[in-house]
């Protein structure tokens, strides 16, 4: 469809001029991890039909491995960018594996309780700084060339992981294992019945999920230079459940409108003052009740019903 | 460790256990018959606890008389919750039930905290209660007893109505077949409505009991859901008897770990939860969904 | 189709990936200005803090009313100095240190602003304190504890100005083995700032005869102590040590009166306690614990006359926190004012120079890590019949000097002290 093609198109430009035009790229930058963390959630909930109470466990865990990698061993960056998404990778699959073989609300209550031990084992390990957080990572040389303490360089590096994760995932949901995904979302019996092995595929999707949700954490990790608690607790992961309901789950931009929308609204009620968790508290139960689509879900619908 | 000593952890873990007993099984009632997951539930026993204390700074309510008010008006905001949210959502998947539960708790707090700030209020042990026993083993502060006493006859209060008696019955026949029980021509929605305000006011009436000893703050809730949940997915979400007694042994449990492993006291109940979910699904007295 | 928008988008990628070191070495963002005197002829001033979280109470929207009131003060009222014009503004950092890194950058690099305060929350502050090293800009914290502050991740241009977890358990600990606490039971919270207000406590304990006889390590976040407070009667100690704060301090306070700890002869001794917390919990629950605070409003004439400006805008008795960020706004202005620029390094050195003496600090001297010296002072907490008017709260015990209090210069991991 080319009017989808021109959407594509007209986004991207955007974002490839957009450091020229603010003064605040790392706001922006936020924007393109949380955008990836809640694509990569979206791929869980909103394809695959399983709500993760849990996913600021990868977010956080790889932000942390990378942070240290990067500055208590000196690896390079991409190295350790690497390195954090494959440990949110397999604790994806040890979590996967565990939950998997449940439903519903019980599959959401064992992320949750699985992500809580991440959250007390991040309180207790001494490489993580407890309270006082990770600080002081460095940017590092990417490829040894490439010096990302340049906000130029650092976007343009965050625009890339942005949309190489968001290729992977576009790919994911257009392909015949995305197919398969839908149906078990809409109705796993028939989807056993047809002879898909669904813990597979489910555990599969997790994996994934996670593994690109841990490659947010970690760039969201060197654009900071920081890293801390706040990305384990559970709370990060209700936020992202938020920003994808928001920006509607099932669709394939609803999670980056959400992210967008959740950032800016946290940065700029900022300097407002405390208004933040109402706010969120108000948006999450205006979408239930009324916006389920999302953003996005509505948008498009009201789109088809003009033609 | 010696035994006296250890004697005292045990009583203490089961007085706390019946605290996470009450709150569990409001929990585990609301789950049980409207299949929602109440995340406003810590947010709504923080409410019972500034209805305590509201009562007794603004209008001179003393603490008897929260006991039965509180309840009384966080229920009846549990039924405005319930007509007016809650019941627009019965027929989707249960996850928006969790999400709206969720966004209100948000919204409880956040309101709360921009009207008394985080340090907290002061409400005190009601002077019939105060001082304590010396039981030989430890020092028992009467409002201790007074708690766990509360706890446990209203536990089992709710457990003999549900289990024993008629609107009992009904309940647990609307769990089962809520259509077939309304042409039998019981108002179910009537029942749903009064059965979540029945839990809202138990969270309520713990956040009563709470108020001399824990600090009462916006924020007395948040920290306490997560482990209530824990307990109430152990349990067996939906069981009664399920809720009480796994919210004894996991008070009890606790109360061993803090005294021989204090770090781990908060998480040895995610574990135990991550260990029965796996094993027991359906919880430790569910029956399998 | 959806190969041709694939390909788009990977050659989007690529394009950035290529663009990203053609650009690095275009035009510098973040360069500091060429030695003006007054960066963009104004001073500005921003009050980071948490205005919604675990400690709007004690810094939060007080911060911000005494950062006003030092603004007014300092400029006489004109809100100009030298003829330049003093902005501040502020925001809530809502306890996330990426939201103060990111709120931090955007105001050091696009809103110009000269120095940052308050910072209450360990890693806020030292997310924003790196930030302010690697531009060159003033960094002054009065809200966090975190002794790594002056040690590690010291800064030319950070100051860290009211009280730091070492003079707190130091200071705590000395003075009240001077009352006569000598045997020590410690309730820790089980994270690396209760880890380390217990061994710095536990260590001048010891060094000064006295006795340690154990420690309960409790999570974050506990509800409920009884089990801890159970062990602590049982040991015999005389005192208890609250290595908590916050919620959990306020929790072990009100149940260690539940049980009766007082009456069996145990003396609370709370590590990090402010008086938001004492007001909170009311007199009754607190009687006769022993506290270190930099400032108390009650302290002298001094104190008395500022509190109660800073009382008749705020309605509440101003927290150390708050007053810390009074009084480093306000020397920070009266230095610019002196040294005629509003350039961090210059500001620095003058204020190195000088004793501080103003309503709040008393003797403060500011050292090369950082480390602003001052008179910290050991308190108990009245009982209710010796109050006798609000927020009287306190019987000043000692007064700690501050070669005393603070860490000893030679013990700092400072980079910038190796000379």
């Amino acid at each position: 469809m080319s009017r989808q093609r021109w959407v594509y198109a007209a986004l991207l430009a955007l974002m490839l001029v957009l450091p020229f035009f603010v003064q605040d790229t790392v706001l922006w930058m936020k924007v393109m991890c949380f955008a990836l963390f809640a694509c990569a959630f979206n791929l869980l909930l909103g394809y695959t039909g399983l709500l993760s109470f849990g996913h600021a466990a990868f977010l956080g865990s790889a932000g942390y491995i990378t942070g240290h990698l990067v500055k208590e061993l000196g690896w390079p960056t991409e190295l350790g960018i690497l390195a954090g998404t494959g440990f949110a990778a397999l604790l994806g699959f040890i979590f996967g594996a565990l939950a998997i073989r449940r439903q519903g609300i019980y599959f959401a209550m064992i992320t949750l309780a699985l992500s809580q031990l991440i959250y007390f084992a991040a309180v207790q390990l001494p490489f993580t700084h407890g309270e006082d957080g990770l600080q002081g990572i460095p940017r590092g040389m990417l490829l040894g060339v490439v010096d990302l303490n340049s906000p130029y360089a650092m976007y343009y590096t965050v625009l890339a992981v942005f949309l190489g994760g968001f290729v992977v995932i576009h790919r994911t949901i257009h392909s015949p294992f995305g197919q398969v995904l839908r149906a078990i979302k809409e109705n796993e019996p028939r989807a056993i019945s047809l002879g898909y092995d669904v813990n597979r595929y489910k555990l599969l999707a997790f994996v994934l999920s996670a593994a690109l949700s841990g490659l947010a954490g970690s760039t969201k990790a060197i654009v900071f230079q920081l890293e801390s608690l706040t990305d384990v607790q559970w709370h990060m992961s209700g936020e992202v459940v938020l920003m994808t309901l928001l920006g509607g789950m099932g669709t394939v931009f609803g999670p980056i409108v959400g992210a967008f929308l959740v950032v800016m609204i946290e940065d700029y009620f900022a300097s407002l003052g405390e208004w933040v968790p109402v706010i969120m508290g108000c948006i999450f139960v205006f979408c239930v009740l009324v916006f389920r689509r999302g953003i996005v879900g509505e948008a498009a619908a009201l789109l088809k019903k003009k033609r | 460790m010696s035994s006296q000593v250890l004697l005292g952890q045990l009583l203490i873990g089961l007085i706390n256990g019946a605290f996470y007993a009450i709150l569990s099984l409001g929990l585990a009632i609301i789950f049980g018959l409207l299949n929602i997951v109440n995340f406003a539930h810590g947010a709504q026993y923080m409410l019972g606890a500034f209805v305590a204390w509201m009562g007794m700074t603004y209008l001179g309510i003393g603490y008897w008389w929260a006991l039965l008010l509180a309840p009384l008006v966080v229920g009846a905001l549990g039924v405005l919750i319930e007509r007016l949210l809650l019941s627009r959502l019965y027929k989707l998947d249960p996850l928006y039930g969790l999400l709206l539960t969720f966004g209100l708790a948000l919204i409880f707090e956040g309101i709360f905290r921009h009207l008394y700030g985080v340090s907290g209020q002061q409400y005190s042990v009601p002077a019939a209660l105060t001082g304590g026993r010396n039981l030989g083993f430890m020092f028992l502060p009467n409002y201790r007893a007074w708690v766990i006493v509360a706890a446990l006859t209203v536990c089992f209060a709710t457990w003999f109505l549900i289990e024993k008696t008629k609107l009992g019955s009904y309940l647990r026949a609307g769990t089962e077949n809520a259509p077939l029980l309304q042409a039998f021509g019981v108002n179910v929605p009537i029942l749903v409505t009064l059965t979540y305000a029945y839990g809202v006011g138990m969270a309520a009436l713990a956040g009563v009991l709470a108020a001399p000893i824990y600090q009462v703050s916006s924020m007395m809730g948040s920290s306490l859901i997560i482990v209530v949940f824990a307990v109430v997915v152990i349990g067996g979400m939906g069981s009664i008897m399920g809720s009480i007694v796994t919210g004894l042994m996991l008070g009890l449990l606790q109360g061993l770990t803090k005294a021989f492993y204090p770090e781990a006291s908060n998480a040895v109940i995610f574990l135990i939860m991550a260990l029965v979910l796996l094993v027991r699904p359906a919880g430790l007295f569910g029956k399998e969904a | 189709m959806k190969r041709k928008s694939h390909a788009a988008i990977l050659s989007g990628a690529l394009l950035s990936l290529m663009g990203g070191p053609a650009l690095a070495q275009g035009p510098a963002k973040a360069a500091a200005p060429k030695a003006a005197k007054f960066s963009d002829d104004t001073v500005k001033i921003g009050v980071l803090t948490d205005l919604s979280g675990l400690y709007s109470d004690l810094a939060g929207q007080g911060s911000v009313v005494a950062a006003q009131m030092a603004l007014d003060d300092a400029t006489g009222g004109t809100g100009k100095l030298l003829g330049k014009k003093v902005e501040l503004i502020s925001a809530d950092h809502q306890n996330k240190a990426d939201i103060a890194s990111s709120k931090a950058r955007t105001w050091f690099d696009v809103e110009k602003v000269d120095g940052i305060f308050d910072l209450t929350n360990s890693a806020a502050a030292l997310a924003v304190q790196e930030l302010g090293k690697a531009r060159g800009k003033m960094v002054v914290v009065t809200g966090a504890g975190s002794t790594v502050l002056t040690g590690k991740s010291c800064s030319p241009t950070g100051i860290h100005w009211m009280y730091d977890t070492y003079a707190m358990a130091t200071g705590t600990g000395s003075a009240v083995l001077k009352e006569g606490g000598t045997s020590w039971y410690f309730l820790t919270a089980d994270y690396a700032f209760g880890h380390s207000l217990e061994n710095d406590t536990s260590a001048v304990v010891k060094a000064k005869g006295g006795k340690v006889l154990g420690t309960s390590r409790h999570p974050l976040n506990t509800a409920d102590f009884s089990s801890y407070l159970l062990q602590a009667q049982s040991s015999g100690a005389k005192i208890l040590g609250l290595a908590n704060a916050g919620g959990d301090l306020i929790n072990s306070v009100k149940q260690a009166k539940e049980f009766g700890l007082t009456e069996s002869g145990q003396t609370l001794a709370g590590l990090l306690v402010f008086i938001s917390d004492v007001h909170s919990l009311g007199l009754e629950t607190t009687q006769g614990m022993y506290l270190t605070e930099g400032f108390y409003w009650d302290l002298d004439d001094k104190s008395r006359a500022w509190s109660q400006g800073f009382f008749n805008k705020h309605k509440k008795q101003p927290t150390s926190v708050q007053a810390g960020v009074y009084s480093s706004i306000y020397n920070y202005l009266k230095a610019v004012e002196a040294t005629g620029t509003d350039d961090p390094a210059t500001v620095t050195q003058h204020l190195r120079s000088i004793t501080i003496n103003d309503p709040i600090i008393r003797n403060g001297k500011l050292r090369e890590d950082g480390r602003l010296v001052h008179d910290m002072y050991l308190l108990q907490v009245k009982k209710p019949s010796e109050s006798k008017k609000p927020w009287d709260y306190y019987t000043v015990k000692q007064t700690i000097p501050g070669d005393q209090a603070f860490r000893p210069l030679a013990q700092s991991e400072c980079p910038l002290l190796k000379k």
